[in-house]
């Protein structure tokens, strides 16, 4: 499996945010995308998750399902959570697991980020850390060969973060492949970096 | 089909809990019925000759008060983005949406109207008349209020734009519902005629709403 994109360029309000940007990803090799604040790191993942449609360029995902574009092959873990407040954590996961394609929510997954025990509360009681381990626990329900993580270790403590290591880790043991735009190292060895200029 | 269904019935359970105002449509809509004999005076032919009307007028006011949050609330929290990116077509999301605000707005509009309709000085056979008009047209409100709500969603005061978009484009349900009961209550018209066109109107809306909202969120999210 290979992602590739060749001369991508996008515009947002009349500005031009990064133009004939090109990379490839393969199957379990993690792609990091640094920059300063402004430099379209969020812009490039929601381009790649089908969000903003590019002003040049495109984007080739080779290997994987032909019958699926690109964001239906994709996880987009953004700044929000997408999660209910008045719905449980259970009932929030259940109805992802359930829209993304799997019949039965992955029991497994609560437990994995350690939100086992909270699994009847109203996602509305729960912490900005708790509810990016909720996220994680949708990476872990469905599967999906391409995760784009934008800033995924923002509000995690460090038991989290070892989560999410270990989660990325089985994923690109998977072959799965992952883009991230962060600021700071996620622990993970033998990533590639793109580095996007400034404005 | 089991991704619709799960967006369906999340969303009429987000409607039924705390702050989802399944309940606060049909409360507006008591307030209003109950304010006009006030405002009117206590003469009992003519509420009930306008009787129709006003209910009709309430219930196209309730059904606006929680159109407003029908995308907007998952387009602030990045539900949205999701249900953009996944395999279930955009169309039928929005249509199981839009269907599920029906269920928890529309119908308990329906259901009351016979019971508001005794403020009104129509007798039950009457309110039921309304009732069922109610129930052909109140779709079409939910369907046409879909358009507005997909193109006011970025929007974070969207609801009185969506107001000022989607009223005037109610005017025709409005026009049949009422003519409908009109006729049901005092004729010379046939009932048939007025009702059908409604019914067609709804059907219209369904498929209009659900097509120009899902290609409004796909022009509006950039």
């Amino acid at each position: 499996m290979r992602l590739e994109a060749n001369g991508l360029a996008c515009i947002r309000g009349g500005r031009e945010v990064f133009s004939g940007l090109g990379f490839a990803v393969a199957g379990g090799e993690a792609l990091l995308v640094t920059g300063r604040n402004g430099s379209g790191k969020s812009s490039l993942l929601r381009l790649i998750a089908g969000l903003v449609r590019p002003a040049g360029g495109g984007l080739n995902l080779d290997g994987g399902n032909p019958e699926l574009t690109i964001p239906e092959q994709a996880h987009y873990l953004g700044h929000q959570d997408a999660f209910k407040p008045s719905l449980t954590v259970v009932e929030n996961l259940g109805f992802w697991s359930r829209y993304l394609g799997r019949a039965q929510p992955a029991p497994e997954a609560l437990a994995a980020v350690g939100l086992a025990g909270l699994a009847d509360l109203p996602a509305a009681y729960l912490s900005a850390g708790q509810r990016r381990r909720l996220s994680l626990a949708r990476l872990m329900a469905v599967h999906r060969p391409v995760w784009l993580l934008d800033e995924p270790t923002s509000a995690l403590d460090d038991d989290a973060q070892q989560i999410l290591v270990r989660l990325m880790r089985q994923h690109l043991a998977n072959d799965g492949l992952i883009v991230a735009a962060t600021h700071g190292p996620v622990g993970l060895d033998g990533t590639r970096e793109l580095r996007l200029g400034a404005p | 089909m089991s991704a619709l269904l799960a967006l369906f019935w999340r969303d009429v359970r987000l409607a039924v809990r705390t702050g989802g105002g399944a309940g606060i449509g049909v409360l507006f809509f008591l307030i209003v019925v109950v304010l006009m004999p006030f405002a009117i005076g206590p003469d009992l032919a003519l509420l009930a000759r306008i009787g129709p009307a006003i209910l009709w007028l309430g219930a196209l006011l309730a059904s606006l008060l929680t159109l407003d949050r029908l995308l907007a609330a998952d387009h602030e929290d990045g539900s949205l983005d999701l249900i953009l990116m996944a395999e279930t077509p955009l169309e039928l999301a929005v249509a199981a949406k839009a269907a599920a605000h029906w269920l928890t707005t529309g119908l308990p509009l329906v259901v009351a109207t016979p019971l508001l309709g005794l403020f009104l000085n129509l007798d039950g056979r009457t309110g039921l008349a309304v009732a069922l008009t109610l129930l052909a047209g109140t779709p079409a409100l939910t369907f046409i209020g879909l358009i507005g709500a997909a193109l006011s969603v970025t929007l974070r005061r969207g609801g009185l734009l969506l107001a000022v978009l989607v009223l005037p484009l109610t005017v025709p349900v409005l026009i049949f519902g009422v003519s409908a009961s009109n006729a049901a209550i005092v004729g010379p018209l046939p009932f048939g005629t007025p009702f059908t066109i409604l019914c067609a109107l709804t059907l219209f809306s369904l498929v209009i709403g659900i097509f120009a909202a899902a290609a409004a969120l796909r022009q509006g999210m950039e």
